[in-house]
């Protein structure tokens, strides 16, 4: 228990300095974080599937898009959401991410491992494919620009007040996310994730609670794709592309699946390794190409896993290291 | 819309769904028999149409092209599946992710090496016409494709059934524990199966490259096609593969001649469906 | 020891460095900052090093000395999406500071630049992206955007007149599933029609299409021609299935179907294709001549319209600095110089009209397969076989009635011959 309240604590002092450092760097930085932020929220959705409940989903981006592109549809035909009605499209967009995952959710669970994997794909590309060719009603190719940033009381054109609004979204999602997954659901969710069948012998009713894992990410992903739409100001079917998808995954793995700031250490970095970098190097596919294939093949439990990982080691070599002493002693 | 219109429909369909076959069966095969979601295919076909262009640029011989771009892929295929998935033992979520890293990396090396020009792979002369058969104009090259999946498939299914080799990945595909039990050496048909997968697509590439053109994100283009070829057909089967291309090409084909509006949807709908219903696909083993 | 030297020395340094970055470089006169958006990376990257190229060329030409400001040119990559456009773009503005923001290749990026420009008070130079109502319907929201490339539907009007004049009467369009395909075939249909013609077919393969074959049956046999609007390898492959399928009727196309960045890849199939753009690397004038074989030595292609619109961008910008001395003289009153310039550049003679869109050439062009500028290989240049001078954004029509009807769109103008 102790190392748990170090971990909340860690993490506590970390958002802290976030918040204080960041707004007094340059604004390419603070849009940077901004993003990463908003985008981590999608990163957390996927951990909480692929990290608690064991399910690698390739296809949350559609959940992005379609908080997306309610934001973007409401705030520019129907002029709704760029006041105090700015909650109520993230309430909607939320909602709307839901149904879908509802939806999806019922083709999906009752897949596992690799088939999951292929079956959200498929969902996902569905989506892409809609956002892609309805062209009355997400503008297609062209994508939907949304003029201007909300403003309640607050503006959020200015990049530190968005910040802050972002950040405080992304304090209160981990929040609940961790919440959810220390309560006694999350635990039956990772009783799934070990042995599903010995779960279901217990009496649990393993589908639901997948399936209900799987609607809740699909919430977080509409939140996620709420604040992203306000954080470039446009919407368009890229954003539904298959490698968002895989981009989220891959994040949630290189930070640490199952640790949920994993995720959002995963996103810093490889929104610092492409947004940053790339401005600095033009080889910059190459180091995130290696950064990905050396994680996964030596850190599979990820940059959040290194501590576990260095404790293990130690207690390895000093068991060797007292069998030596034990072995002179008797000899 | 006359017999003619359906003829040739029909016709156009059956050849692009040669080429997905081509793309099609090496996945289906990696999965069978390693249980990997090969993301980096869609690389393979892509850079397959690469080399090609590179083996016609210097000695100016398209025949040679094909079997030297296939083989040089499958060499790639190999060398990652020995180098870098064998080491990750059965771990299919990080194999996948692996292959999406390379794919990446495969994306940029390309970019670096070949430039970003669109380019076009020209057969010989003798492929470029058309045989006109009962009023329609039915281009050679497009044939060319459909003889070639077939013999290809013909090949393919000869080495499965008939040899012990082929016997040896049946068995791994239906059971790997029990094809250890009797002493096959699945990790070294893993490594031939990889290779195999990795020299169809690029033979796809090269075939396809004419057809498509050779560019800059083919690779992620073809990819989604190629798994809804192997979905729908089912995985790990050959046969399945064959009918899955077959049904892909016809119903893209007359999907966007009839429905032009919901191209996209009428593709990965079905797909959707059909796992859910069977995971495996139509045809696939468990 | 490194401690009590840090000490000493930390606070001159971080004066140092502070007082440096807060000095407004009494150089500030002196230096042009120029940002420029282009997918550098992604699949789109060949297109932006074009266009970089282009710019960067009349760069090296005039020693980045602009009438006495020395240009700082600092290229972002967009990476081919419109959000990082964005993110790129907001960069280039508040960080680097830059006076001019250059570039953006797709419409969707236009579009996602051009609110980044009104919201950082920062002067938009499009060179590329030609969605038509960046300078027509939406142009009120843009004060600081200023086109220099030219509009999807310019050169289609001009077009449709030279089809009549050719005597054909029925046309099928085969286009790309997108807004840019609706804008340069529809401003073709409206031409084409106002002289008597009539479009019978509007077939719209999706963006990324290989396969033609289930469209290219489905052209009615009673046209007289096909016009065609492909990008990207969509224009590899559909001249060539069009003609394995026995195509005999002539075909006629918009100038991205035939550009010089795809035409060296096309093969004998496309001879006898015409087309129309403000640019054509076949033009013989010096001006061109001299470009093409500068451009041709340096990088080892032809270059494309992406090249071309990039440098004569560059040359107009220097144009409006060298009159203020070097010196810039704030957003919007560069955008009215910019605006009020007559240049006689490597494709024509340029003005901009008052919606701040370039009036230009068109050049109908034809391919041919020749030997051209004293190069020993015979290759396919796009001849020029009739020029339409002075041609604005709305062509022979009515500006105030053309703004009246809405934007090309997929049903806009409505297709009344076909059945």
């Amino acid at each position: 228990m102790q190392s748990q309240h170090i971990k909340v604590l860690s993490v506590v002092v970390a958002l802290a300095a976030i918040a204080v450092i960041i707004p007094n760097t340059n604004s390419f930085v603070i849009l940077l974080t901004t993003r990463a932020l908003a985008f981590s929220i999608l990163v957390m959705s996927v951990d909480v599937l692929l990290g608690y409940t064991g399910l690698a989903s390739l296809g949350q981006a559609a959940y992005l898009g379609v908080g997306a592109y309610v934001t973007a549809i409401l705030a520019t035909r129907y002029q709704f959401g760029l006041g105090y009605d700015f909650w109520i499209v993230v309430a909607l967009g939320i909602c709307f991410a839901a149904a879908l995952a509802a939806v999806f959710g019922l083709l999906a669970i009752r897949a596992t491992g690799v088939y999951f994997l292929m079956i959200t794909l498929a969902l996902g590309q569905c989506a892409w494919g809609l956002a892609y060719r309805w062209n009355s009603l997400t503008g297609g190719d062209n994508g939907i620009n949304l003029r201007a940033r909300p403003k309640f009381g607050i503006d959020l054109a200015n990049e530190v007040t968005f910040f802050y609004v972002v950040f405080g979204f992304f304090a209160v999602s981990l929040l609940l996310m961790y919440t959810l997954v220390r309560s006694p659901f999350g635990r039956s969710l990772m009783g799934i994730r070990e042995r599903e069948l010995r779960m279901k012998i217990l009496g649990y009713n393993t589908w639901l609670h997948k399936y209900l894992a799987f609607i809740i990410a699909g919430a977080f992903g509409g939140l996620a794709g709420v604040l992203w739409a306000h954080t470039a100001g446009i919407v368009s079917p890229e954003n539904v592309v298959l490698t968002t998808s895989v981009d989220a995954l891959l994040m949630a793995v290189l930070g640490g699946a199952g640790t949920l700031v994993g995720g959002v250490i995963g996103a810093m970095i490889v929104f610092g390794l492409r947004e940053y970098l790339s401005t600095l190097v033009p080889w910059w596919q190459y180091v995130l190409g290696a950064v990905y294939v050396l994680t996964i093949l030596y850190l599979p439990t990820g940059l959040m896993g290194i501590p576990q990982r260095i404790r293990q080691r130690r207690t390895l070599t000093g068991r060797r290291d007292d069998m030596k002493k034990i072995a002179t002693v008797t000899s | 819309m006359n017999t003619q219109f359906w003829l040739i429909q029909a016709f156009n369909g059956i050849s692009y769904g040669a080429l997905l076959f081509l793309v099609g069966s090496g996945l289906s095969l990696i999965f069978g028999v390693m249980r990997i979601v090969n993301l980096s295919h869609g690389s393979y076909f892509l850079l397959g149409g690469y080399v090609a262009l590179s083996v016609i640029w210097t000695t100016g011989s398209w025949a040679l092209a094909l079997p030297v771009a296939a083989l040089a892929i499958a060499v790639v295929g190999l060398l990652m599946e020995r180098i870098f998935l064998r080491p990750l033992g059965f771990d299919p979520l990080r194999q996948v992710l692996l292959t999406v890293g390379f794919a990446f990396l495969f994306q940029q090396a390309a970019l670096d090496i070949w430039t970003g020009n669109n380019f076009d792979i020209n057969p010989p002369e003798a492929l470029t016409r058309s045989i006109v058969v009962g009023g329609l104009y039915l281009p050679l090259y497009r044939v060319f494709m459909i003889a070639m999946a077939a013999a290809i498939g013909i090949a393919l299914w000869l080495v499965m059934e008939k040899t012990r080799m082929g016997a040896a990945v049946r068995a791994t595909v239906d059971d790997a524990q029990m094809a250890r039990g009797v002493g096959i050496d699945t990790s070294r048909i893993s490594m031939f199966i990889f290779a195999l997968g990795a020299f169809l697509a690029a033979l796809g590439g090269v075939i396809g490259g004419a057809f498509l053109g050779i560019y800059p994100g083919l690779d992620f283009e073809m990819l989604p096609i190629a798994f809804a070829v192997v979905i729908i057909g089912g995985m790990g089967s050959l046969g399945g593969a064959a009918i899955g291309a077959l049904l892909v090409g016809l119903a893209d084909n007359f999907g966007k001649a009839l429905f032009p509006e919901v191209s996209y949807f009428t593709l990965y709908a079905p797909m959707a469906l059909i796992l859910a219903v069977k995971p495996t696909g139509l045809f696939g083993r468990e | 020891m490194t401690i009590t030297f840090l000490r000493r020395l930390g606070p001159p340094l971080l004066g140092g460095v502070v007082a440096l970055s807060l000095t407004p470089a009494a150089n500030a006169a002196e230096e042009l900052r120029i940002g420029f958006v282009a997918p550098t990376t992604g699949i789109f990257a060949q297109v932006g090093k074009d266009m970089v190229d282009g710019f960067q060329l009349y760069l090296d030409d005039v020693n980045s000395d602009f009438g006495g400001a020395k240009v700082k040119f600092i290229v972002e990559d967009e990476q081919g999406k419109p959000d990082t456009a964005v993110t790129r773009a907001k960069k280039l503005a508040l960080q680097d500071k830059v006076h001019l923001l250059v570039g953006g290749l797709l419409a969707s990026s236009g579009y996602a630049l051009a609110p980044v420009s009104t919201a950082e008070k920062t002067v938009y130079v499009v060179p590329v992206s030609a969605a038509d109502d960046l300078t027509q319907r939406d142009l009120a929201k843009y004060p600081y955007l200023i086109r220099t490339g030219w509009s999807s539907s310019q050169p289609s009007h001009p077009f449709g007149q030279w089809a009549c004049d050719q005597g054909y009467k029925k046309i099928a369009a085969v286009g790309a599933d997108y807004a840019f395909g609706y804008e340069v075939i529809g401003g073709f249909q409206r031409a084409f029609e106002a002289c008597g013609g009539q479009i019978i077919q509007k077939i719209w393969p999706p963006i990324g299409t290989k396969d033609f074959g289930p469209y290219i049956p489905t052209i009615r046999q009673d046209a007289d021609a096909i016009f065609t609007l492909m990008v990207g390898p969509m224009s590899l492959q559909f001249p060539k299935q069009l003609a394995a399928s026995g195509n005999k009727k002539p075909v006629i196309g918009g100038g991205t179907s035939y550009d010089e960045f795809v035409l060296p890849s096309m093969g004998d199939e496309v001879i006898g294709h015409v087309s129309a753009l403000q640019y054509s690397a076949a033009l013989e004038t010096p001006k061109n001549e001299a470009f093409v074989k500068k451009y041709r030595a340096k990088f080892g292609k032809v270059p494309s319209y992406y090249s071309e619109t990039n440098y004569t961008s560059a040359q107009m910008i220097h144009e409006v600095i060298k009159n203020n001395k070097g010196n810039f003289p704030g957003a919007e009153e560069f955008v009215k110089q910019l605006a009020a310039l007559k240049l006689d550049t490597i494709r024509g003679p340029v003005s901009i009209d008052d919606m701040r869109n370039p009036v230009q050439n068109i050049y109908i062009k034809k391919v041919e397969k020749k030997k051209m500028f004293g190069y020993d290989k015979e290759e396919l240049w796009n001849t020029v076989i009739k020029t339409y001078p002075n041609v604005s954004q709305f062509g022979q029509f009515n500006k105030d009635e053309f703004l009246k009807t809405p934007v090309y769109s997929r049903d806009f103008p409505p297709c009344k011959f076909c059945n």
